[in-house]
């Protein structure tokens, strides 16, 4: 066992290493492609693959980390380059200058696209982005005097600095390299976890805390500007750019690309554009038929789709990790501590005459309870009586008919989900919402990064504290196994300790009970009081009313969207009204 | 005044055959929750077979017509096959990408087969059309109009009054519980395939005299329809027909008045306002996840 700074440092040491090692091999590849000098047409092809695999990189992020649909890809590659062939030429603007303006037209562009149509669903942006794809194609035929239409814009300038084709190559293989380096990062940086948690599920996300169009509009924006920076670098390295260049086609290349190479990681956006650009290179006799060329890349994404959906980076990583097995690192952890924030008040959770009606049928119908600061407090009552409702207005996913919530003094009615999380919600589902494509620890580190949580956010502070949550619901020495590889059980014991890292003010429990056997629900029931030992106030909704009884002090009873009776655990399980709604009208078989 | 009606009546023509194709649209969304993104491919294809079977083979017109619709029917279930049934199981992006390639393939295979030159298909009746005062109703665009409500009617009274149609309602509304109930879900969404196919074929072939046959027309005619939904409404039929209808005219005045080069652009515009202002369309409710 060592201490978890240990392992921190020695797994940091192994990152510095593998950057060394990657600036050693760009640093390379840069000499060679300054010093060799290539003929014409191998430094094209050269020219092409680096450009591209920028604006491929930028599907790497949209598609593969946040799983969102980019087909206007080709159309922001365009922007770009149009922004410096245009300014160089008749404006007679620096490189850099146009670089820079074409940039920020291009982040505007998808900012915009993202922030109407991302809300929407996948369905809708597909549809958008190629719409947008279209028109971008239309205007550049069409509107003469700015773009000269057809004839597209020739003697485009490289910049001063690298006027020979080898050093503007190298340039762009910089560029490649920083952006790849970038890219490789991302996934494991907060923002890059919260476009994985939103792709995996957007509701948990939610919940967690995560401002969900925020993540996807800035997933996409940074999308459409690899789109343009690889543009830009393109249209220094061709001198010449013509609409025919950005077309729907290359938009589906550009797609093609990423999904072939792998959309999980930047070197698949490597491999698939290198294969895509030099593969139609051994095969032009291809291109002597018109439409056969794109036939075959449409028939390749199909197939992709059908038997490769991980591409060919993904499917080497997955060989690769069957042979390695999984690393287990274990330490010595402290303890989980719980920080409350400033109290405001002995009561955490308000609910006044809350109602929640569905047209006519009024699922939730004046409910009003008080949660108590540092108290377990159930709300139960037979199927629709209105549990989950109350719930899911309470957590956010639900507006309200009538009536209010305030926790901790402040007035959430109608706060977002996220918003709610960050003023201290904290919750778990029914049926268990993890992010399946990560492991225990980032789930739990996505808990732990909280918007308003009161611990240190860098990030060993971050990790340890997620190692910590998982020790205390006993999963410690698993943090770093996928959560689809977990029981039930155990995947709902990762949700608790999601929700517990953050330090909520208040935990909503969603039926925690529900499909666990007899020795988990023991097991639930002693780390529910081991948690309100810790002072962590709880709203737990079930149906199991020996958890219930064993763990509640405080009961709240629901029948028909109404409440029927609201007290001490003892008085509410024997109150007449509530053996009625539980075991029927002959109150004498009720003991 | 006179150009308005005949601008009115020009745009309810063409809005049709939108409207057709966006009926096809919904018709899948509702009963695969996904867009099928090679839709306009089946106008595009069923104009090619009439263009094969009429104009090349020199076939009579009506035998041709029927071929191409039988053609249709076969394309959409092999479409079903290969594109939609193997992912059906995964989630809404990879059939997306699917779909889309599935476009590609399509559209591309045909201007291997043919070149980009447009072909010319003759209008389906002899006679052009006729006068009502200074107004000219072009017979084309009054079989488009005419048939499209014939459609309607019938898949309304299909949908609504025979079992098959129920069926199928109930394949798109709960598969597990359809399945449970002994329909044969499989079935149901291949049966859904098939007349999607065929009615975006019969928009393709009523639309080709008109606009000619080129591999370009299914892209634009899919992204027209695909607006038509949004402004009616997403998933919903009646929604699909509206928005149709309001698109086309819109766009031919837009033409008329506005911008020519531009005209395929406004789809787009219009789109984009109903996204922004009211995503859920003219007939459409919100949707969101249930907890």
């Amino acid at each position: 066992m060592s201490s978890m700074i240990e392992i921190y440092r020695a797994s940091a040491q192994r990152k510095q290493r593998g950057l060394l090692a990657y600036i050693a091999l760009i640093a390379v590849l840069v000499y060679v492609a300054a010093t060799t000098t290539f003929d014409g047409y191998v430094t094209n092809i050269l020219m092409q693959a680096v450009t591209y695999a920028v604006a491929v990189m930028g599907l790497t992020v949209v598609l593969g980390l946040c799983g969102q649909i980019n087909l206007a890809q080709a159309a922001f590659f365009g922007l770009g380059a149009y922004a410096v062939g245009l300014g160089t030429v008749d404006y007679g603007l620096s490189y850099w200058i146009c670089m820079g303006l074409g940039l920020i037209v291009v982040f505007a562009f998808g900012a915009f696209l993202g922030t109407s149509t991302i809300r929407l669903g996948g369905h809708y942006l597909a549809m958008v982005t190629i719409s947008f794809q279209q028109i971008l194609t239309l205007v550049m035929i069409n509107w003469i005097p700015v773009t000269h239409g057809p004839d597209g814009v020739s003697r485009i300038l490289k910049p001063n600095l690298f006027n020979t084709p080898q050093s503007y190559l190298a340039f762009c293989v910089v560029v490649l390299a920083v952006v790849g380096y970038l890219v490789w990062q991302l996934p494991s940086t907060k923002l890059g976890r919260a476009m994985r948690a939103v792709r995996d599920n957007e509701l948990a996300a939610g919940v967690t805390g995560i401002d969900i169009q925020r993540t996807k509009v800035t997933a996409f924006a940074i999308c459409a500007l690899l789109g343009g920076l690889g543009g830009g670098l393109f249209a220094g390295g061709f001198s010449y750019v013509s609409p025919d260049q950005f077309s729907f086609a290359e938009s589906i290349v550009f797609l093609t690309m990423v999904l072939l190479g792998g959309v999980a990681s930047p070197i698949g956006a490597v491999i698939g554009t290198g294969l895509l650009i030099l593969i139609p290179e051994w095969l032009r006799f291809l291109k002597s038929i018109p439409g056969l060329y794109l036939a075959i890349y449409g028939l390749a994404v199909i197939l992709i789709v059908l038997f490769m959906p991980d591409g060919i980076w993904g499917f080497v990583v997955q060989q690769f990790k069957k042979l390695r097995g999984s690393l287990r690192l274990s330490a010595e952890l402290p303890e989980l501590t719980l920080v409350q924030t400033q109290a405001h008040a002995d009561d955490v959770l308000v609910v006044n005459n809350l109602a929640k009606h569905f047209g006519g049928l009024k699922a939730v119908d004046d409910i009003s309870f008080v949660v108590k600061r540092g108290s377990v407090h159930a709300l139960i009552g037979p199927n629709g009586s209105g549990k989950t409702t109350t719930l899911n207005v309470l957590s956010g996913l639900y507006t309200p008919t009538a009536g209010a919530v305030q926790l901790d003094g402040q007035d959430i009615t109608h706060f977002a989900p996220h918003e709610r999380t960050a003023s201290g919600l904290g919750r778990t589902f029914q049926n268990i919402r993890l992010f399946r494509s990560m492991t225990a620890l980032e789930n739990v580190i996505i808990g732990v990064e909280r918007p308003g949580n009161p611990v240190d956010h860098a990030p060993i502070a971050l990790e340890g504290r997620a190692r910590s949550a998982l020790n205390f619901v006993g999963l410690g020495d698993r943090a770093d196994e996928l959560v689809t590889s977990f029981s039930y059980g155990h995947q709902r014991l990762i949700e608790i300790a999601r929700a517990v890292a953050g330090n909520p003010t208040l935990l909503l429990l969603d039926e925690p009970a529900a499909g666990l056997n007899s020795t988990e629900k023991m097991e639930l029931r002693d780390l529910l009081k081991r948690i309100a030992a810790k002072g962590l106030t709880i709203l737990i909704i079930d149906h199991d009313m020996t958890l219930v009884s064993e763990v509640a002090e405080h009961i709240t009873v629901l029948n028909f969207g109404r409440r029927i009776a609201d007290g001490d655990a003892v008085s509410v399980l024997n109150h007449p009204d509530v053996v009625t709604a539980y075991l029927g009208s002959d109150a004498n078989a009720a003991h | 005044m006179d150009m308005v009606f005949q601008l009115l009546f020009q745009g309810i023509g063409i809005g049709s055959v939108y409207a057709l194709v966006a009926l096809g649209f919904v018709l899948i969304f509702r009963a695969t929750n996904v867009v099928n993104f090679a839709q306009g491919e089946f106008s595009m294809v069923a104009a090619f077979l009439m263009v094969i079977f009429s104009v090349d083979l020199e076939w009579p017109y009506w035998i041709s017509f029927l071929l191409s619709l039988g053609g249709m029917a076969i394309y959409g279930a092999l479409f079903n096959l290969g594109v939609y049934f193997p992912l059906r199981h995964r989630t809404y992006l990879p059939v997306i990408i699917s779909t889309i390639g599935a476009s590609i393939l399509v559209s591309n295979s045909t201007l291997a087969l043919y070149g980009p030159q447009p072909q010319v298909l003759q209008p389906l009746l002899d006679f052009p059309g006729f006068n009502i005062g200074t107004v000219y109703l072009d017979a084309q665009y009054l079989l488009i109009i005419g048939l499209t409500v014939v459609l309607v009617a019938f898949q309304y009274w299909f949908f609504e009054h025979t079992l098959l149609g129920k069926k199928l309602q109930a394949t798109s509304q709960d598969k597990e519980m359809a399945s449970l109930l002994g329909i044969p879900v499989a079935t149901m969404i291949m049966l859904t395939f098939v007349y999607s196919a065929m009615i975006g074929g019969l928009a393709g072939i009523l639309v080709a005299p008109i606009l000619f046959v080129s591999i370009h027309m299914g892209g634009t005619i899919a992204l027209k329809a695909f607006a038509a939904t949004i402004i009616g409404g997403f998933g919903d039929v009646a929604g699909a027909i509206i928005g149709g209808l309001a698109l086309g005219v819109i766009e031919t005045f837009g033409a008329a008045y506005v911008s020519v080069p531009y005209k395929d652009g406004f789809a787009f515009l219009v789109l984009v306002a109903f996204l922004v202002f009211r995503p859920q369309g003219i007939f459409g409710e919100r949707v969101a996840e249930k907890a």
